[in-house]
């Protein structure tokens, strides 16, 4: 019993902070686990429409990303007022689409090919000429499955 | 002599009191920039490409549901101006047909949704129509479940969910937009 007493008066009443480093490093690496970079800068204006029957886009790797609508300001100059087509970080022509499809399905393992999916952030004031022109062009490419996307709307 | 032995082996230590405020540093960074943005949307699939038009006209017309929107973003339903706000009930009355009506669909299962717009139609007028067309099903699917198996649509197993939507198919078929319209 002595014993036990005497070794309780020497430590020290410190609450150690030895392992607060390692704590906060876990965190850290949580974080930089889950952050996602955003990839590509918009060039085009998108303001997507409100919708209530919403599908989550699940994984991000069997997902491509295509922007429809007028071009900012600063491209303005170069891309002219009309509604664009933005794939990846550049703004491009209907042509390009089955070369950036190609580009983003040979990144992903074959087994989950069927699965990929395409994002279409569209501006709502878009008129449909140019997505017919898109959509037509996704299906002779072969890639129908097709999400617009669309924010919650407040019932 | 003795003094000097202490000297070193303090001096051999690394001080890892700041590591802590380095670490923290670097968490905020990670926290402010982390965007968990989901994407969510209104999920279509798209017919496969053949170059023949399919040939609607071959269906009896009690059975095709025909929503056509204008480039002025005004709807024609059924030959017939119609209001965004209704669209959605009169879908699922032609859909279910529930007083067994002779101008509308004989069975869900017949149901055809046909859809057709402008070039000139605003993207968010045409994903307002189909997102009400998508509801008025997501609805009858929702009225089959809760008769058939006592729960929402959304709770069921894949299986009872496969058995609700070969009843009630979701039929929407998009014709060619017509070239009116266009900047």
């Amino acid at each position: 019993m002595s014993k036990f007493q005497k070794k309780r008066g020497k430590a020290s009443p410190e609450i150690s902070t030895a392992s607060l480093p390692d704590i906060i490093f876990m965190l850290l690496f949580f974080f930089m686990v889950v952050t996602v970079l955003r990839d590509a800068s918009r060039q085009v204006e998108v303001i997507v429409p409100n919708a209530s029957e919403l599908t989550k886009l699940e994984k991000k790797s069997l997902v491509n990303h295509i922007y429809v609508g007028k071009p900012k300001k600063q491209f303005a100059a170069a891309y002219g007022t009309s509604p664009r087509i933005q794939l990846g970080d550049k703004i491009s022509d209907i042509k390009d689409i089955p070369l950036f499809l190609e580009q983003h399905r040979s990144k992903v393992p074959e087994k989950q090919r069927p699965a990929i999916k395409t994002s279409l952030r569209v501006d709502g004031d878009v008129t449909m000429g140019i997505l017919a022109d898109l959509k037509t062009q996704l299906r002779k490419s072969g890639q129908l499955l097709v999400n617009y996307s669309a924010k919650p709307k407040a019932e | 002599m003795g003094k000097k032995s202490a000297k070193d082996r303090i001096s051999n230590e690394i001080n890892a009191g700041s590591m802590a405020d380095i670490a923290f540093l670097l968490l905020i960074f990670f926290l402010v920039t982390t965007t968990i943005d989901v994407d969510k949307g209104v999920l279509v699939k798209l017919p496969p490409w053949s170059e023949d038009e399919p040939d609607i006209q071959k269906l009896k017309t009690r059975n095709v549901y025909s929503v056509l929107v204008n480039a002025q973003n005004q709807l024609l339903v059924r030959g017939e101006p119609a209001d965004i706000d209704d669209l959605r009930e009169n879908a699922k009355e032609f859909i279910s047909n529930p007083r067994k009506m002779e101008n509308m669909a004989e069975a869900p299962n017949k149901a055809i949704i046909s859809l057709k717009n402008d070039r000139g139609t605003k993207y968010k007028t045409y994903l307002e129509v189909y997102n009400e067309l998508k509801a008025a099903y997501r609805e009858l699917w929702d009225e089959a479940s809760k008769k058939k198996f006592g729960k929402d649509y959304e709770f069921l197993e894949r299986t009872q969910q496969k058995e609700i939507r070969s009843g009630i198919p979701l039929v929407i078929s998009e014709a060619e937009p017509t070239n009116f319209g266009e900047e």
